[in-house]
């Protein structure tokens, strides 16, 4: 028995009520991200500008931070956000992508659901634990193995300069330790989704092939997912460079240029989240959400970066 | 299936780090605001034991009697405070703030830390009734405020602790010229002949100094670094060259804590660390601290009653504005801290013109007596008197 075009008639204008509710309302929630971001970026800029009007560019060239002298430089604060995030990622990345390949390639199934779920719970530690943890466990304890490797490089040429003199455990490499454990979960979730999507049939040809395990993960599974994972990678990277708390309690805030990365130094958020109590003029109020908007502006960037270069795998791996 | 699930996540992830990263800049603005609620807990908690106190002292004695102001009867006083500021008082006022509910039933007073920088632009706005600062209001900057004339109020002073963590040394004693090369890191070892000069008979290890300092803009730093640059700053033909304020630009390779406890914890975990901690929280962390050379050419211990002695051979300015650190003085240890509550004289409300007397004279009696007990020292008995006058001109 079929239904009477009569029975569909009369069900079309409601149908068409629920449906046009439907469309609005997730027009709406997405209209509100876009308006947020908006919004933000709009307050932000226009409350930064009384330092561009005192420094000009030189606040993004400027090294030294001297409020007291009316000096007001991001570049120390900008090359610490960096240089963590950098040791964050170098650190981060070949562990996630081990514990993406192994929970997908070699663990039994009973297994990779522990891990999965292990790596999970990793994230959902709250970064100020991670601070604590470091302030009064890490960088105690790292101090005196600090100690130890400037002294094996010691008068080295390149490898001196970076492993150098050193005073507590408060420093560039600290947090980007912490870092790297923070953002391990981010780029391992990912790059096991890009990972898994690797058909099943590439797989079993490498295997067939005569393929060793290793073979078919070099040969099969990276390439096909190799630009997924550098957008992971991206992700956790700007993930890195936003971390605030965390990093706070264990740079040791002595705004520097350096490349020893057993000095302590200082970066955007932890600086905003410092002097921002006692940020009683104008001008240095400014600066410091200048500092806000230079570190909103490099986070969009990295994850535009990521977006377009996930974009560009996901086309790849269409056309194929 | 996978492609499109992948993107959903991976789309998913990047609006959320695009979130994270607006929510990241706003963090910032509302940490400042955070510790207000604090101390409602702390206030009832301690209340059962204010009775017995404020009973037996109801009545002012010593100079508080001879000014109108002690005169309010805080039984009746009614009404509720709201201030903010200097933390470096905080645990003085929140003791205070709790015994006077057994003294004052009907008045309730909440103070919520934020740095003096915050207690200040909170009190220009009008948006406490008093506000904690540990430094002055600039002449420049006085027209600002927008409850027009304000008084300062000195409420309770303290030593600032030289901490430092150094194995097998229990006895240190330090110049201020040594310590400014400490801090300036022009000195890196211990047994630099500059320390060993004022510790004859010491053996000091070869450890590598380690310098502990503040990480936020604060009242301790500015009264730390003030005291360096009286003692040997410039005009003093001294070494200092970093000036005095509450932040200053330290040299590549200081440590920073956040907050006093942050400053003590990193003496604590490392060894050959030098930092400036006040009193109550080097106690509280079990550091050793260093006796400093007065301006008589004494080393003097931090305790309270050598912060009174410098309260006493400090010149006071006709508005209870003065200066502790390098005060004349045998017994005077140098580096010590002063605070002010500060409030209009013109209030709109004489209910609450009334509130902040009771309260302010409650600060400036009784609870200089139980001061001691945390590790604050009392004012002396003629700055409290003069402080009781500054009290007397909040009015309606």
């Amino acid at each position: 028995m079929y239904e009477s075009p009569a029975d569909l008639a009369d069900l079309r204008p409601r149908r068409q009520i629920l449906d046009r509710l439907f469309k609005g309302s997730t027009l709406a929630s997405g209209a509100v991200i876009l308006i947020v971001l908006v919004l933000i970026a709009w307050t932000i800029s226009g409350k930064s500008l009384p330092v561009f009007r005192h420094e000009g560019i030189h606040f993004f060239t400027e090294r030294r931070w001297a409020p007291t002298k009316e000096i007001y430089g991001a570049l120390s604060f900008i090359y610490g956000t960096g240089i963590t995030a950098l040791i964050a990622v170098v650190i981060s990345v070949p562990v996630s992508i081990g514990i993406a390949l192994f929970t997908t390639q070699v663990a039994p199934a009973r297994l990779k659901k522990w891990l999965v779920s292990l790596t999970d719970l990793l994230a959902v530690v709250p970064s100020v634990v991670f601070g604590l943890w470091g302030i009064i466990f890490l960088a105690p304890k790292l101090a005196g193995f600090y100690k130890m490797v400037s002294g094996w490089f010691h008068g080295w040429p390149v490898l001196g300069d970076i492993f150098g003199r050193t005073g507590a455990g408060r420093t560039f490499m600290t947090a980007g330790l912490i870092l790297s454990v923070m953002i391990t979960p981010i780029i391992t979730s990912i790059a096991r989704e890009v990972i898994e999507t690797t058909p099943q049939t590439d797989r079993d040809g490498a295997l067939a092939l005569g393929a060793t395990r290793w073979v078919m993960i070099t040969g099969a599974v990276l390439p096909h997912s190799m630009t997924g994972i550098v957008g992971a990678v991206m992700l956790g990277l700007g993930r890195a460079m936003g971390e605030t708390i965390a990093v706070a309690l264990v740079i040791g805030s002595s705004p520097t240029i350096t490349a020893n990365l057993f000095s302590s130094g200082d970066s955007l958020p932890s600086v905003i989240a410092f002097q921002w109590g006692e940020a009683t003029t104008e001008v240095k109020r400014s600066a410091l959400i200048a500092m806000g908007l230079t570190l909103f502006i490099l986070t969009i960037v990295v994850n535009l970066i990521a977006t377009a270069v996930v974009g560009r795998a996901t086309r790849r791996v269409q056309g194929a | 299936m996978n492609i499109v699930k992948r993107r959903l996540v991976i789309a998913g992830t990047i609006a959320l780090s695009l979130l994270t990263a607006a929510c990241g800049s706003d963090k910032a603005s509302n940490s400042t605001s955070a510790p207000v609620a604090s101390d409602a807990a702390t206030t009832t908690a301690a209340s059962a034991e204010a009775t017995t106190t404020a009973a037996e002292s109801s009545t002012t004695e010593g100079p508080a009697s001879s000014t109108p102001a002690s005169s309010v009867d805080l039984s009746k006083v009614t009404g509720s405070l709201v201030g903010s500021g200097a933390t470096f008082p905080k645990g003085f006022y929140d003791d205070a703030i709790a015994t006077l509910a057994g003294v004052a039933p009907g008045l309730t007073v909440e103070y919520g830390g934020g740095g003096s920088g915050k207690g200040r632009s909170d009190l220009q706005e009008m948006v406490v009734d008093f506000a904690g600062t540990d430094g002055v209001v600039k002449d420049a900057d006085k027209a600002a405020y927008k409850g027009g004339e304000f008084v300062y109020v000195p409420t309770v002073i303290a030593p600032i602790t030289m901490s430092y963590n150094l194995p097998g040394v229990d006895k240190l004693q330090l110049s201020p010229t040594s310590i400014a090369a400490i801090f300036q890191v022009e000195v890196t070892k211990w047994n630099d002949p500059v320390i060993a000069a004022d510790n004859p008979g010491v053996t000091l290890p070869d450890t590598a100094i380690v310098v502990a300092r503040r990480a936020d803009g604060s009242g301790t730093t500015e009264n730390f670094s003030k005291f360096l640059n009286a003692a040997a700053g410039p005009d003093a033909g001294g070494t200092w060259k970093l000036g005095g304020a509450s932040e200053l630009e330290w040299p590549a390779g200081t440590q920073a804590g956040d907050g006093n406890s942050g400053v003590a914890q990193i003496v604590s975990a490392t060894e050959g660390a030098i930092g400036y901690v006040d009193l109550s929280d080097a106690k509280a962390n079990n550091l050793t601290f260093a006796s400093v050379k007065n301006k008589a050419g004494k080393y003097i211990e931090p305790t309270l009653d050598a912060t009174t002695a410098a309260a006493q051979g400090t010149t006071i300015k006709d508005d209870l504005t003065f200066f502790l650190g390098w005060a004349d003085g045998d017994k005077a240890y140098p580096i010590a801290a002063q605070t002010w509550i500060i409030a209009y004289t013109k209030q709109a409300d004489p209910a609450k013109a009334e509130a902040l007397r009771g309260f302010l004279t409650y600060l400036l009696t009784d609870a200089q007596k139980t001061a001691p007990d945390i590790d604050y020292a009392p004012l002396p008995a003629d700055l409290q008197a003069k402080a009781l006058t500054n009290i007397a001109k909040i009015g309606a």
